[in-house]
């Protein structure tokens, strides 16, 4: 039996960020993961693979299509969809790899097995071969992440229907692809299967994509995504998949009432969100609560249980990596007597498409609910000379600021590398930075950060180049 | 090693100037040796060696503004010290010490860089951002900050205009920093002329009766109490009658009231060689002439000597001026805020008068009451006068309470 500082419950970024930062700070840090390699989620089967078929579906794209015509290359690709996964393996390996060296470099121990609590301070790790052990720990953090929700009546059977993970190995390109769920994860991998030749059809419950996205951005999105051939059902309900060899028929109707129609796709994708991943982890034998959906209570990562505590996709806020991240840090430094603290507020969301969005902050809708006085600046790529000149015009920098004092709160970017330019505004709002102090600070030409700037100067009306 | 500090200054007082220090660095000095003088606004204080050592150190120059705990300086204790140092260390420091430059206010630490916004709001408003609290990252200056400052700046009422920029010296002039007691003197009579409606009425008074009362018993008078027997107690007497018949003189404006108080402690300006200074005789009604001229003795050599305390000097509620001891033959006193009245006595000159329809000479004195015309109308300040007058050319009256 081993005796530990913290015993860490799963080895994505949320636990492997904790280890990491426990072995920093001096204490004896171990991570039980049950998967054969660290990285959980994200690195295995979400953020990392998904971006791999991004990045490569977005170059055969743009060699298929107008894209390299427009530029003066004239090409005939031909896909090698086998070695377009194995590329994304062997990235994918050789990040897990990485993780494994950071954990002997911070010196934290990595125990392979599934992890459960069977009482205070005490984690029991079922190996793979049935071989169990019992770890002793003064702190338990649990960062077991999430796993897809999935869909009533819809049973996914990892062939025809398949979740997110499925959906990044499918072993050829559909010929009709249905995605149920236009939230980030729909929508990226949507793309990746449209861009290879798909018919791609969207069908979303709600009557607009994307929620929690701001409005204006969220519409010229769906724009976009419409004028490159994704076909979008909003408000409409799946109610039934019946999978063959061959392929899925859905059942869906109109929420608002109506008749019902058949959906015939060679695959169906199921993507409607994620649920905490909290079942079987002996929380009740600490007595640490959950809520319906199974997210951990949690204060400043602390749950009901002492010395047990929860960060990441298991208790409240984005279902996001970099979030998990944070709450690592955070969490890990409240163990050692610092003083960690998260604001979820500046914690950005990131839509890998093309073109990208990203944003931090509050929507306009959010300011408008809150009763905020609210000041835009907007400004378009078609202006922004670096998107011109790359043929890379859609999108635009949005701004909001406070009326009064013109900090910013919140910023929305829709276009080519969003997800790139956004930390600008991270940093900026950690700092409290009014929209003037963008204006005033020299961006390099020609960048699309410019479009940022121009942006923040529309805020108080002088952007110059619109 | 001991620190010096700068100690409490009284009430309302939050910061002083170091106005000259006794010692060098090096010097020997022994316990409640005064080592520096220290002048606020109302008072000079000094400040004494902790102990017998040698002073090692000066921190505050002389001109240099201190608050209640700053170090002025550094000391070396111990009755070993004390004894031989004076001259090694004299010795040792042939040379004069170099001058200690002045440290900068002790900050807890370096200041953040405001936003940019911040900064350019700064520029263009003269704010300073130093003063202006931040909300942002580690107390940084936000364009927020920056903006509510301006704002609050714009509500208050107008500050002091900035001082203009020092002008050029020509030949034949020489700059002197005002002392912080004449800053103080000029920013209250200053403020007094801005707040109060401030008019002056005249009279004269026939000194005849109070003098020959003096000449008859001053020896007796000095005999017995110890102390001259002045005109100054005839006229706080007088005017403490007039007061109790005009009270408005002895009110002050509060806000969007009226405050009359039914004490009469009367101010009497002292000139010292620093300055005017106004200590309070306390409960005048209650004395007799020969206790408000003790009380205006002791007064006066507590001024002179520097010793006045901060209570010394507040609380007056009516205030007498006599610029006579100077020669002044007529004058209109400015108002001692938030005061509402004050009496200008003068010099004391032989004038024909008439009197009983034949011209005889008088020794005869002017006497002005300024009034702040907001709280005192124009009736009041005449029979206030008028009855100040009357109680001063026939002294009986005060014996009578008439």
């Amino acid at each position: 039996m081993s005796q530990y500082d913290v015993v860490i419950i799963g080895g994505g970024p949320g636990g492997y960020n904790a280890a990491i930062r426990a072995g920093q700070l001096g204490l004896k840090v171990a991570c039980v993961e049950k998967r054969e390699t660290l990285g959980g989620t994200c690195l295995n089967v979400g953020c990392m693979p998904s971006k791999a078929l991004l990045h490569a579906s977005e170059l055969y794209d743009a060699a298929m299509g107008k894209q390299f015509a427009t530029l003066g290359i004239e090409v005939k690709p031909k896909l090698n969809l086998s070695q377009m996964m194995a590329q994304k393996a062997d990235s994918v390996t050789q990040l897990t790899k990485g993780i494994e060296f950071l954990f002997k470099k911070n010196k934290a121990d990595w125990i392979k097995g599934a992890g459960k609590i069977t009482g205070p301070g005490k984690v029991e790790v079922t190996a793979a071969d049935g071989t169990v052990q019992t770890l002793d720990a003064k702190h338990i953090v649990i960062a077991t992440g999430s796993e897809p929700t999935p869909l009533p009546g819809v049973q996914i059977d990892g062939k025809r229907i398949v979740d997110s993970t499925g959906a990044l190995s499918l072993p050829e390109v559909p010929k009709k692809l249905i995605v149920v769920g236009a939230g980030i994860i729909g929508l990226e991998l949507g793309s990746v299967w449209r861009r290879l030749g798909a018919e791609v059809t969207v069908v979303e419950f709600l009557d607009r994509i994307t929620p929690g996205m701001d409005t204006e951005t969220a519409k010229t999105f769906q724009r976009t995504l419409t004028k490159q051939g994704i076909v979008f059902k909003l408000g409409a309900k799946v109610t039934g998949a019946v999978a063959s060899k061959s392929g899925v028929k859905l059942t869906v109707e109109p929420v608002a009432g109506g008749e019902a129609e058949t959906l015939e796709a060679d695959y169906v994708l199921v993507a409607i969100g994620r649920r905490p991943y909290t079942e079987g982890l002996g929380l009740e034998s600490v007595g640490v609560t959950t809520d319906k959906r199974g997210v951990i209570d949690t204060d400043h990562f602390k749950t009901a249980a002492a010395g047990v505590w929860a960060i990441g996709d298991a208790v409240h806020g984005p279902m996001l990596a970099h979030k998990a991240e944070e709450d690592a840090v955070a969490c890990i430094e409240l163990i050692a007597g610092k003083a960690g603290h998260v604001d979820y507020n500046l914690v950005p969301s990131v839509v890998y498409t093309a073109p990208e969005v990203a944003w931090v902050g509050k929507t306009e809708e959010q300011l408008k609910e809150a009763g905020v006085a609210y000041k835009v600046g907007k400004f378009p790529f078609t202006a922004n000379s670096r998107a011109k000149i790359n043929h890379e015009t859609d999108g635009f920098a949005k701004i909001l600021a406070d009326a009064k004092t013109d900090e910013i709160l919140g910023v929305h970017i829709i276009g080519p590398q969003a997800g790139e330019l956004i930390g600008e505004y991270c940093v900026a709002m950690a700092f409290k930075a009014a929209s003037e102090d963008i204006a005033r600070t020299s961006h390099p030409h020609p960048t699309r950060s410019e479009a940022g700037r121009q942006a923040a100067m529309g805020v108080e009306g002088w952007t110059m180049q619109s | 090693m001991a620190d010096i500090m700068t100690p409490a200054l009284g009430e309302s007082v939050t910061e002083a100037t170091v106005a000259r220090w006794t010692k060098k660095a090096g010097d020997a000095v022994r316990k409640d040796e005064i080592l520096v003088e220290l002048e606020t606004d109302k008072v000079s204080l000094e400040v004494a060696a902790p102990a017998d050592g040698v002073l090692s150190e000066i921190l505050a120059a002389e001109g240099e503004t201190v608050e209640p705990g700053t170090v002025l300086g550094k000391m070396a204790a111990g009755a070993a010290a004390a004894a031989a140092p004076a001259k090694t260390a004299a010795k040792a420091q042939a040379a004069p010490p170099p001058p200690v430059a002045a440290p900068a206010p002790a900050k807890a630490e370096a200041a953040k860089p405001a936003a940019p916004s911040a900064q350019r709001i700064a520029a263009e408003s003269q704010l300073d951002l130093a003063k202006v609290a931040g909300s942002g990252k580690d107390g940084r200056v936000t364009k927020g900050d920056a903006l509510a400052a301006l704002e609050a700046r714009a509500a208050a009422p107008a500050a002091a205009p900035a001082p203009a920029a020092p002008r050029e010296l020509h030949q034949r002039e020489e700059r002197v920093r005002m002392t912080r007691l004449r800053q103080t003197i000029a920013r209250r009579l200053k403020e007094a002329q801005n707040n109060a409606a401030m008019l002056t009425t005249f009279n004269e008074v026939d000194m005849s009766a109070v003098m020959a009362l003096r000449n008859e018993y001053k020896d007796v008078f000095e005999k017995r109490h110890g102390v001259r027997l002045g005109f100054m107690s005839f006229f706080v007497k007088a005017c403490i009658a007039a007061l109790k018949q005009v009270p408005d003189v002895n009110a002050e404006i509060d806000g969007q009231d009226i405050i009359y108080k039914n004490h009469y402690d009367i101010g009497v300006a002292v000139g010292t060689e620093k300055g005017l200074v106004v200590p309070v005789i306390r409960d005048a009604d209650d004395m007799s002439l020969a206790g408000v001229e003790k009380a205006i003795g002791a007064m006066g050599k507590k001024a002179r000597d520097g010793q006045l305390a901060l209570d010394d000097l507040q609380g007056g509620t009516f205030t007498i001026s006599n610029g006579g001891v100077y020669g002044s033959l007529m004058s209109t006193p400015i108002l001692n805020a938030p005061q509402s009245g004050i009496l200008g006595m003068h010099k004391i000159q032989d004038r024909p008068m008439v009197v009983k329809g034949q011209v005889v000479i008088r020794p005869m004195m002017y006497l002005a009451l300024s009034y702040d015309h907001r709280v005192v109308d124009g009736q009041g300040a005449v029979t206030f006068l008028v009855k100040v007058k009357d109680a001063i050319e026939d002294p009986q009256r005060l014996l009578l309470d008439l």
